[in-house]
């Protein structure tokens, strides 16, 4: 195997290793729960991501040939990740709104008249002024 | 030179999944505990590749395939039943 093939597939190793590390160690470390999504569901899919991409190399320097099954897992991975997000913060939102008492998560103001779509409904669109919202209908 | 790479790799996955089961067990609410199990399932994934890389067969693609889905499909599950109290209606 050629050095720098060699050196290119420790490197996507390690660095996969690295971002695998970072995301868990948000997840222990991170404050709240919308803070602590972050840290899985960006820096741990790119650390696998990362390790298919190794493992591709790997065996295209060592059989010679392309294997398809990382590129496979990786699509798989992201594009069930964002889901995955979305569903588990649409989860959290709504016990958070069911619990009454404890601490709860604030969230930010919308910056528009209408709240957040989780919780109110959608603004009203009256008359001409509803051109703006392109998802109804 | 890749063999120290996937030593190294070993070990912080590791150390990623004890982090992960420590969420697991500490976390304040049950969503905590879902997002733990799905970003172990993740980091098991990473280590079945590079189980793979380190005993250079290509076998266990399958295997990470498998549990990718049926990772995202319990996640998908858990959550729903914590959003609509049952998972198909």
């Amino acid at each position: 195997m050629a050095i720098w093939l060699e050196a290119l597939i420790a490197l996507l190793i390690v660095v996969s290793g690295v971002f695998i590390l970072v995301g868990s160690l948000g997840l222990l470390k991170l404050p709240t729960l919308m803070m602590r999504l972050h840290a899985p569901t960006k820096a741990t899919t790119l650390g696998v991501g990362g390790a298919l991409l190794a493992s591709m190399g790997f065996f295209w320097a060592v059989e010679g040939t392309i294997s398809v099954h990382e590129l496979l897992v990786t699509a798989f991975l992201f594009l069930t990740a964002p889901v995955t997000a979305h569903f588990i913060a649409k989860a959290h939102l709504h016990l958070e709104r069911k619990r009454d008492g404890g601490e709860r998560e604030r969230l930010p103001q919308t910056g528009t008249g209408s709240g957040w779509s989780t919780y109110d409904p959608a603004p009203q669109t009256g008359g001409e002024e509803g051109d703006s919202a392109p998802g109804e209908g | 030179m890749i063999e120290y790479a996937l030593i190294f790799g070993f070990v912080a996955v590791s150390l990623a999944l004890v982090m992960n089961l420590w969420r697991l067990l500490q976390g304040p609410s049950v969503v905590d505990r879902v997002l733990a199990v799905d970003t172990m399932v993740i980091n098991t994934i990473a280590l079945i590749i590079l189980q793979g890389m380190y005993q250079g067969t290509t076998l266990y693609f399958e295997a990470a395939l498998l549990l990718a889905m049926f990772g995202f499909i319990s996640t998908v599950a858990f959550c729903r039943f914590l959003l609509r109290g049952n998972v198909i209606e």
